[in-house]
């Protein structure tokens, strides 16, 4: 069997991938010995699959695994909870639940002063805080809490109105009517007790 | 950051990569999705190959490829075992690829080969000889970038083909698959590739710049 060169052109790539009849292969092996132009088509294209099939040859850009890491964990649902986390997240509404019932006004715990209802507007749910020897209720952050007044609670505007405290006029102001205002001024610095 | 939880690495034996990825697939499906990481990450260079060779940029093809295997996450569920994960991946990857081509760039020229008529005999360039490039010699980036630019050059109905098939070394049938077409028109264009690629570098070798001996101890070209 003789192969032309246009043949040969046409099955380089199959005799490279060894995908080639061998009657067709013997004849192409006898014409790379006589053909030098075919012969450097043969080197010439071995050596391009060679190279292009190195790893070395296409790099990725420095980086790329981290960043493509990144953009899937955003993409990621939130981890399941273990039993453990299940525990504790039960035991968590446990404790608030037990704060809430606590919390409850009871009979005994009335302490209510006509000073806190005295024309203010705060919502019920407030979250306030109120010092063990004071009688008056702060928003968190407010100058007049002192510290050095006993052990700091958080309660919500009810429960510490409940309980007998009253507004702070600086920092619960914009709740509070000028009556109102002028009524806790009065008596509180009067010393007076509702 | 994703953090792979390795209590829960696949005990399977390393060398049946196969039944690893099965098994991975598997478990993806089955709900544990943290796992895709660790499923896609063998494939994310195969991946970038793929959308570079579309977009001949390197931001680009990792845009593309972030994007590829992010759908391929999202997608998971509509994987069949029957196909090969990476045939799927590829496929997802040269899709997003061609569509930012399109939508970014519709005015591109297409490059040197895409109108040629692949059916007709390509005659390569008459070199008395070829002096091959050694394979060290990809040590060098301006070694890289020229075979880089080569294949940009190309048009990309042959560049998609020879980087699936020499750079991602897929077999001439996942190229038929991936790309949609037949066995035939892989293999004929791969040729066409492969000799455009021939011809283009081989100017490069004049004065044996890529020559072993060039390589020789004492007698670096850099």
């Amino acid at each position: 069997m003789v192969v032309t060169c246009e043949q040969v052109w046409l099955e380089i790539s199959n005799y490279i991938e060894n995908d080639l009849d061998p009657s067709l292969r013997t004849a192409m092996d006898e014409h790379f010995h006589t053909c030098s132009r075919c012969a450097s088509v043969l080197a010439g294209t071995r050596n391009i699959v060679q190279l292009y099939g190195d790893e070395r040859m296409l790099q990725v850009p420095l980086g790329y695994s981290g960043r493509m890491q990144k953009r899937l964990a955003k993409e990621m649902p939130a981890k399941r909870g273990t039993i453990f986390g299940w525990v504790v997240a039960a035991a968590a509404v446990a404790l608030i639940a037990g704060a809430i019932a606590l919390s409850k006004p009871s009979s005994q715990t009335v302490q209510q002063s006509p000073l806190a209802k005295a024309g203010n507007n705060i919502p019920a749910n407030l979250a306030v805080l109120v010092s063990e020897h004071s009688k008056i209720f702060h928003v968190a952050g407010c100058k007049f809490l002192h510290t050095n007044d006993g052990k700091i609670r958080s309660l919500t505007a009810e429960q510490a109105e409940h309980e007998g405290y009253v507004p702070c006029i600086h920092c619960l102001a914009k709740y509070l009517t000028n009556t109102a205002a002028d009524f806790i001024k009065k008596h509180l610095w009067l010393g007076t007790s509702a | 950051m994703l953090i792979v939880d390795t209590s829960i690495s696949v005990k399977v034996s390393p060398n049946n990569e196969e039944t690893r990825e099965h098994d991975l697939i598997r478990r993806i499906q089955g709900g544990e999705r943290e796992l895709f990481y660790e499923l896609v990450r063998p494939h994310e260079r195969r991946v970038y190959a793929a959308t570079f060779a579309i977009l001949r940029n390197p931001a680009d093809a990792e845009d593309a490829a972030q994007e590829a295997i992010l759908k391929a996450f999202a997608h998971m569920h509509q994987f069949r075992s029957e196909a090969r994960f990476s045939t799927w991946l590829t496929q997802i990857a040269i899709n997003e690829a061609r569509m930012r081509r399109r939508k970014d760039h519709p005015e591109i020229m297409q490059p040197l080969g895409e109108h040629q008529d692949e059916e007709g005999v390509y005659t390569p360039r008459e070199f008395p000889d070829w002096r091959e490039i050694p394979s060290e010699s990809l040590e060098r980036a301006e070694v890289r970038e020229l075979l880089t630019e080569a294949l940009a050059s190309l048009g990309e109905k042959y560049r998609e083909i020879f980087v699936l098939r020499d750079v991602n070394h897929l077999s001439i049938e996942e190229v038929a698959e991936t790309l949609g077409i037949s066995r035939a028109s892989v293999k004929t264009r791969l040729l066409r590739a492969r000799l455009m690629l021939r011809d283009l570098l081989a100017p490069k070798l004049s004065g044996g710049f890529f020559s072993r001996e060039s390589f020789q101890k004492g007698n670096k070209p850099w």
